[in-house]
């Protein structure tokens, strides 16, 4: 039998440098790119590196060799071969001027085709739904793109249109959880048949020419190109569970036969669905909403009642409290606020919504509508006010989400500094910082008494501030207050006196010590023994002193113990734990410094508070006294 | 020669009469462009031959007509008698030759050329005055339509086709036709040619005649010539490419039709054919058969979009189809926390500090501690685009598809956990827990300290050279002994019922009596070292000259100096057998005979081993057993005295061993090592150490076992002393228990020197540290 060599096996076969690959392929490298961006093939982290690459230990771009051996089977790899094959001919055709010809190619242009491929990397829908996070967010940036060099106007008007269907699911199926404005876009969480789907909307808006080294557009055309496909595919069959009728329609009582419903049917149904505020068509004639089948919680309590159990209860109860949390609400967007989030986060909680008509297509109501409850502003002053309804800036409808609840709206009237806008995203028991805002919203006991403390401090210092006159009073009170204390502390010195007897005891243990080793001195010196005796003749039985356990050397003591036991980490472990305790310092350090940063923040916020009122009542004493003045004049 | 040109002749014989009979004109045969021109415009004869002439004769205008005249001299004289032609040509040679030298001469040169043409025909010559101007010089041309030789051009010089450097020794450049020497014209050298360079505004269009070696100038014709050569056009510029254009269909309108039939009824009539046709498309329109090219486009843009239909029927349900290998998929983003919020609580907002270091963090972004700068809008309408959002997706698309993957396991763990579970201290009390007493009086470093059996009194050794004897209760020191040299280590003899220190000074040992405790002890133990036994066995050569026994001198036997043991190498530590008859010391420098074992009662030395197995550190009598340990620097062996062989060797893997104390029940081994580390050996289980303690943060000194309590303790440059629990059970299946106790750090620094020796109280839980500051400290 023939020795095997080195790296004829194991793990150096297993592995494939993407050069080899692309020989083995026969592709050039932005073929092999887009098939491994459409495939979904990646680069493998071998357990060896060294060992895998083949002896060489420089670090190289690694495929799992069944992958590559995989890709060798794939279809469109023929069809990437025909993009060649056309560009060279149709470059032919246009080098010779054969435009008869060339037309007659470009319509033969090769299709590539990924519905298999979106099959194969999804074998379940579920899988679909946990990959879809990068798909949404890609498909919404890439939906407000001009058409650019690289990337044709089709491509953008298909996101468009795909992200516009996925909230019209969205809204449908009130899946909407948690929502959030981020410097970077808003944030927004839907759960869809238990998946968790987060996606972010940018702010308007997002494009800016890129040089290429810092954006290529390229590859994201090509994750465009399959992630359409791939979103175009789920949307069909969400829209399928929810019983609509996929490519979005209209009920047709919708449609009034006006002038411009009938000039461009196709635009002005592609406006409406754009404007996300109607119902769409259902392919069931049910139609009839709140049919929501809450959790079995019959199911649930006949289970009895463990945590697990109470918990999913009480998380169903809150959401069916959220999918609807604006019923009955009326909203009326305002032009300088960013219309599409807002239309998606009221619509999807049970809100009606409308905006200014000529803002965009498809409102339903005018601003003069006396039935609106709440007007969405966001600017300091508005001239024209309604009594009927509150002026509300958007993050609280965003708050509100958050929160679960609606919140008083004083907070967040116009013009109003707002509160600060918390993420929901983080995990509320978490053992980092956890700001007071946050704390309050967990526990709104705390809220109170913050507010309350604040008063009383106030309170104080006003008294303390204006208590000048009254000093005679209040040196008379002091007296008083100070007497009642030294009675008191009478009362304590004869409770503590039961304390002293403990101690005396083990004073005297200790003296007795000390007697002991007197005693073996004894032998040597007999003056001493008569002081001794002296001594003990004046002995007496002395008042002993409270014991106070010393917390910090206790601390200490603790500390050092632990410190000590560290150092028996086992060896194999040591330099884990370091880095564990190096990870928890600097947790603790971050935590400390945000926490001091805020005390500042807030004990200067007082202090200009106190100074800002002290001015006031110093302008306001000035003024009265100017005007006794005037008066004796 | 003669023969080509015969042939020349003959062919160009005929031609002459054609032409002369179509144009009248007795020009050369070849000129067939000009016969054509000559139709077409037979009055502008002259100009128009001028213009060729320009193209093909490259002359001044002035020179022109000299020329012209001339060639047309010669072509006439040529038409007329070619007999002479060669003749003729050779004159024409020289005359160019002149008019390129002396340009004066010209005059006589024309008038020398009408002359022989004159004198040729008269008749001729009147007719072909016109025609000289009409025939353009091209000698190449003629006779190259008639044949292809190069060698019938105008050749002056005979000599033929040859390399013209064969002639280049010559003052003559070949044979004229009259076989006359062609002499070479005078050349000027490189500062002539320089000086013509810049003289001669012509120097750049004069060019040699490789043949003649003479000089022509080239004229603005001939430039002009070269040019539309050169550029690919045709030479002559009068030439008209599409010359006959002749307009077949007029642009004019006619008055009379060009055919004379009448327009049939039919063209008056709708077709009907058309008719039904037209029907027919409007049926199959109207039927939605045909559809117009509008809604062809619509459905075309219908069918190009991607088409959607239910890919997956349910929701869970997966379908057996090839996959790519073991899938990973990609890890989410990390979801947004307070500080990514357009309002976030004021805290989260950079200060001034660390907005600086978030900015200096330019080049290194992953080091920041968050990946963009919070910032804080009071409203959303003030809410930007991010900008750096278009790269983050960018980059989220590289991972997606560039990075490499791999399943790893998370470790969640806290801290703790990786903590071994060890009982709590206060459960394994009592251990010596605070400083009680600090014993003073040595002026120098304390190297050593040593309990009485009993445990009442204690003797130091301190580099001061002096010994001293403590109570231990009260810290009062009793005695002094001053020795000669320093205090290495001082042993108390374990032996309750003698009273013997051994002290290592020097190279000299000195058992001395202290003279406490009981008095009858004292006098017990003086009788007992006076006695010097006889020596039955005499001693080899290599133990004599390696020790040599000796009873104190009187002074010293003041002091409590009883017998002296002089060796040959300063000492380092004497170390007692547990009955206390025999004695161990070790001299690292004493190479093959570092170690040595003292007999008290015979008054005899062996030298347990023939071979240095290295650096002896320290060496260990066992407390039951009679084995023997040596510690070098890196390993330690056990030996069997009986036996007198190596039973086990233990490896520390360390760098340089300490010290070393082994359990009471002798099972298991603790030994202290210069890099920081204790190891703990089971000497059942294995060579290799149980446990290996770092407890300490400097080179560990060395460690001591309680006789009495599982305690063990270790001192350390770091100026501690760790007390520790180390339990060992009777049950062999159970490993011993090690629990770090309590660290007692009250020494001081001195030296990089912190504690030097540890040492037990022998019954209570006390341990006597000494140090670098001169005194030792009793922690109870």
């Amino acid at each position: 039998m023939r020795r095997p060599k080195k790296y004829e096996a194991g793990e150096a076969t297993q592995y494939i440098s993407r050069r080899a690959a692309l020989r083995k392929l026969q592709l050039s490298l932005n073929d092999f790119r887009r098939l491994c961006i459409l495939k979904g093939v990646y680069p493998r982290e071998p357990k060896h590196r060294r060992r895998a690459q083949k002896g060489s230990s420089d670090i190289k771009i690694l495929y799992h060799a069944k992958d590559i051996r995989f890709l060798l089977h794939e279809p469109i790899v023929w069809t990437l071969r025909d993009y060649k094959i056309f560009a060279k001919k149709s470059g032919r055709d246009r080098a010779i001027k054969d435009f008869r010809n060339l037309k007659r190619r470009l319509a033969m242009f090769p299709e590539i085709k990924l519905d298999h491929i979106v099959k194969e990397r999804y074998p379940t829908f579920i899988d679909a739904l946990k990959d879809l996070d990068d798909c949404l967010t890609l498909l919404f940036l890439f939906s407000t793109f001009p058409s650019l060099h690289l990337i044709p106007r089709e491509q953008s008007n298909l996101c468009r249109r795909l992200t516009i269907e996925f909230l019209h699911y969205v809204i449908a199926s009130k899946s909407l959880r948690k929502v959030f404005i981020s410097i970077k876009g808003y944030y927004f969480q839907a759960e869809i048949k238990g998946q968790k789907v987060t996606w972010i909307v940018p702010h308007y808006y997002p494009f800016k020419p890129q040089s290429r080294q810092e954006v290529d557009f390229k590859v994201m055309s090509i994750f465009v190109e399959f992630y359409t496909i791939m979103l175009g595919f789920t949307n069909f069959r969400l829209y399928h569970g929810l019983n609509l009728a996929y490519p979005p329609q209209f009920p047709s009582n919708m449609l009034q036969d006006n002038a411009d419903t009938l000039k461009d049917e196709s635009s002005f149904v592609s406006d409406r669905i754009t404007a996300l505020n109607f119902e769409l068509l259902r392919t069931d004639k049910v139609q009839e909403d709140e049919e929501e089948p809450d959790i079995d919680m019959e199911l649930l309590e006949q289970d009895g009642d463990s945590k697990r159990i109470i918990k999913m209860k009480q998380e169903a109860q809150e959401v069916s409290r959220l999918r609807t949390l604006f019923k009955g609400l009326k909203f009326f967007i305002n032009r300088e606020v960013p219309r599409e989030p807002l239309v998606i986060i009221i619509r999807s909680f049970g809100g009606k919504v409308s905006w200014d008509s000529s803002v965009f297509s498809g409102a339903t109501y005018d601003e003069s509508d006396e039935t609106i409850t709440h007007q969405i502003v966001d600017r300091p002053s508005l001239s024209t006010q309604y009594i009927s309804r509150d002026y509300i800036q958007p993050q609280w409808i965003f708050d509100c989400v958050n929160q679960r609840q609606l919140l008083p709206t004083n907070k967040y009237f116009l013009g109003e500094p707002l509160p600060p806008h918390l993420s929901p995203f983080v995990d509320a028991k978490r053992d980092t910082y956890i700001p007071p805002e946050e704390k309050a919203l967990h526990d709104p006991s705390l809220i109170e008494t913050h507010a309350q403390s604040e008063d009383e401090s106030e309170d104080d210092a006003a008294a303390e501030e204006e208590d000048t006159v009254e000093q005679e009073l209040l040196d008379a009170q002091l007296q008083r207050a100070y007497q009642q204390e030294t009675a008191e502390y009478k009362k304590y010195g004869g409770a503590d006196g039961v304390n002293e007897d403990e101690e005396d005891s083990d004073e005297e243990d200790f003296d007795g010590e000390e007697q002991e080793s007197d005693d073996d001195d004894e032998e040597e010196l007999d003056e001493k023994e008569k002081r001794l005796l002296e001594e003990k003749q004046k002995m007496s039985v002395q008042s002993g002193k409270v014991h106070k356990v010393n917390k910090r050397q206790v601390h200490k003591a603790e500390v050092d113990e632990h410190r000590l036991q560290a150092r028996m980490v086992k060896p194999r472990h040591r330099n884990l734990f370091r880095k564990l305790i190096r990870e928890k310092q600097a947790k603790e350090k971050e935590e400390w410094l945000l926490r001091k940063k805020r005390r500042t923040i807030e004990t200067d916020a007082k202090e200009a508070k106190k100074l800002a009122k002290r001015e006031a009542r110093k302008a306001a004493a000035a003024a009265a006294a100017a005007a006794a003045q005037l008066g004796a004049k | 020669m003669t023969k080509k040109q015969a042939i020349k002749r003959k062919v160009k014989e005929p031609e002459p009469t054609n032409e002369q009979s179509s144009a009248s004109e007795p020009s050369d045969n070849e000129e067939d462009d000009d016969l054509l021109q000559a139709v077409k415009d037979p009055g502008e004869d002259t100009t128009d031959d001028e213009g060729i002439d320009q193209e093909y004769q490259s002359d001044s205008s002035e020179d022109l007509e000299f020329e012209s005249d001339e060639e047309g001299n010669y072509l006439g004289r040529k038409a007329n008698n070619e007999a002479e032609g060669d003749a003729e040509e050779d004159e024409d040679d020289d005359e160019e030759e002149d008019e390129d030298s002396d340009e004066a001469s010209e005059d006589n040169d024309d008038a020398e050329e009408e002359k022989p043409s004159s004198s040729m025909t008269a008749a001729v010559q009147t007719k072909v005055e016109p025609i000289i101007q009409i025939i353009p010089r091209d000698p190449s041309k003629p006779e190259y339509e008639d044949s292809d030789t190069s060698d019938e051009e105008d050749i002056r010089n005979t000599v033929g086709n040859i390399p013209m450097h064969w002639y280049d020794e010559y003052k003559h450049i070949g044979y004229d036709w009259d076989a006359k020497k062609i002499v070479k014209p005078p050349k000027g050298d490189q500062i002539d040619d320089f000086l013509r360079k810049i003289e001669d505004p012509n120097f750049w269009r004069t060019v040699k005649d490789p043949q003649t070696g003479q000089e022509v100038l080239l004229t603005d014709e001939d430039i002009a010539l070269i040019k539309r050569v050169n550029s690919g056009r045709i030479p002559n510029a009068e030439h008209d490419e599409y010359a006959p254009w002749i307009e077949w269909f007029t642009s004019e309108v006619e008055k009379m039709p060009i055919k004379n039939v009448p327009d049939h009824k039919r063209s008056f009539l709708p077709s009907v054919s058309e008719k039904k046709k037209v029907s027919r498309m409007v049926h199959a329109l109207k039927m939605g058969w045909m559809k117009t090219t509008e809604e062809v486009e619509r459905e075309k843009q219908k069918k190009r979009g991607p088409k959607f239909y239910m890919l997956w029927e349910t929701d869970t349900g997966r379908e057996s189809m090839r996959r790519i290998h073991d899938p990973v998929s990609a890890p989410k983003r990390d979801l947004p926390g307070h500080a990514e919020s357009y309002n976030p609580p004021p805290e989260y907002l950079f200060d001034e500090k660390e907005t600086k270091e978030w900015l200096k963090q330019k080049d290194e972004p992953h080091k920041r501690k968050l990946h963009f700068m919070p910032q804080k809008f009071k409203s959303l309408r003030e809410v930007p685009a991010y900008s750096r959002y278009l790269r983050e997706r960018f980059l989220r698309c590289l991972d997606l598809y560039l990075c490499p993957r791999a399943k790893r396991v998370k470790l969640n763990i806290d801290a703790e956990y990786l903590i071994p579970k060890l009982p709590s201290p206060r459960d394994l009390q009592p251990f010596p827990t605070v400083e009680s007493l600090v014993y003073r009086g040595h002026t120098d470093l304390v190297r050593s300290v040593s309990v009485e059996p009993k445990g009442e009194y204690m003797a130091s050794g301190s580099d001061d050279k002096t010994v001293k004897i403590w109570e231990i209760a009260t810290g009062r020191c009793i005695r002094t002994i001053e020795t000669n040299d320093v205090v290495r280590c001082v042993a108390w003899c374990p032996n309750a019922k003698l009273s013997i220190i051994a002290v290592a000074t020097g190279s000299r040992l000195l058992l001395i009596n202290p003279k406490v405790g009981d008095k009858l002890l004292i006098k017990k133990t003086d009788d007992l070292l006076a006695a010097s036994p006889s020596l039955d066995v005499i001693d080899n050569e290599r133990i004599k000259t390696a020790v040599q026994w000796s009873n104190a001198e009187p002074e010293e036997q003041e002091k409590g100096v009883r017998v002296v043991i002089t060796h040959f190498k300063p000492i380092r530590q004497v170390t007692w057998h547990g009955r206390g008859d025999y004695l161990a010391t070790v001299m690292p420098e004493g190479a093959n005979r570092s170690a040595l074992i003292h007999q008290l009662s015979k008054r005899r030395s062996q030298i347990p081993f023939s071979k240095s197995k290295g650096l002896i550190q320290c060496v260990l009598f066992h407390p039951v057993k009679p084995c023997f340990f040596v510690a070098t620097q890196h390993n330690i062996r056990i030996y069997d005295l009986v036996k007198q062989e190596l039973i086990k060797k233990l490896l520390t893997n360390s760098k340089w061993i300490s010290g070393m104390s082994i359990h009471p029940k002798g099972d298991n081994l603790l030994v202290s090592t210069y890099d920081k580390k204790m190891l703990w050996f089971d000497l059942d289980l294995s060579t290799k150490p149980y446990q290996t303690m770092r407890l300490h943060r400097n080179a560990v000194r060395s460690v001591a076992f309680h006789l009495r309590y599982p305690l063990f303790a270790s001192g350390s440059d770091d100026q501690a002393v760790i007390v520790s629990h180390g339990m060992v059970y009777n049950d062999l299946l159970q490993n011993p228990l090690i629990v770090p106790l309590k660290k007692l750090q009250t020494h001081e620094k001195r030296d990089e020197f912190g504690v030097l020796d540890v040492s037990w109280h022998p019954v209570q839980p006390w341990v006597f540290s000494t140090g670098a500051d001169c005194t030792i400290r009793l922690y109870t």
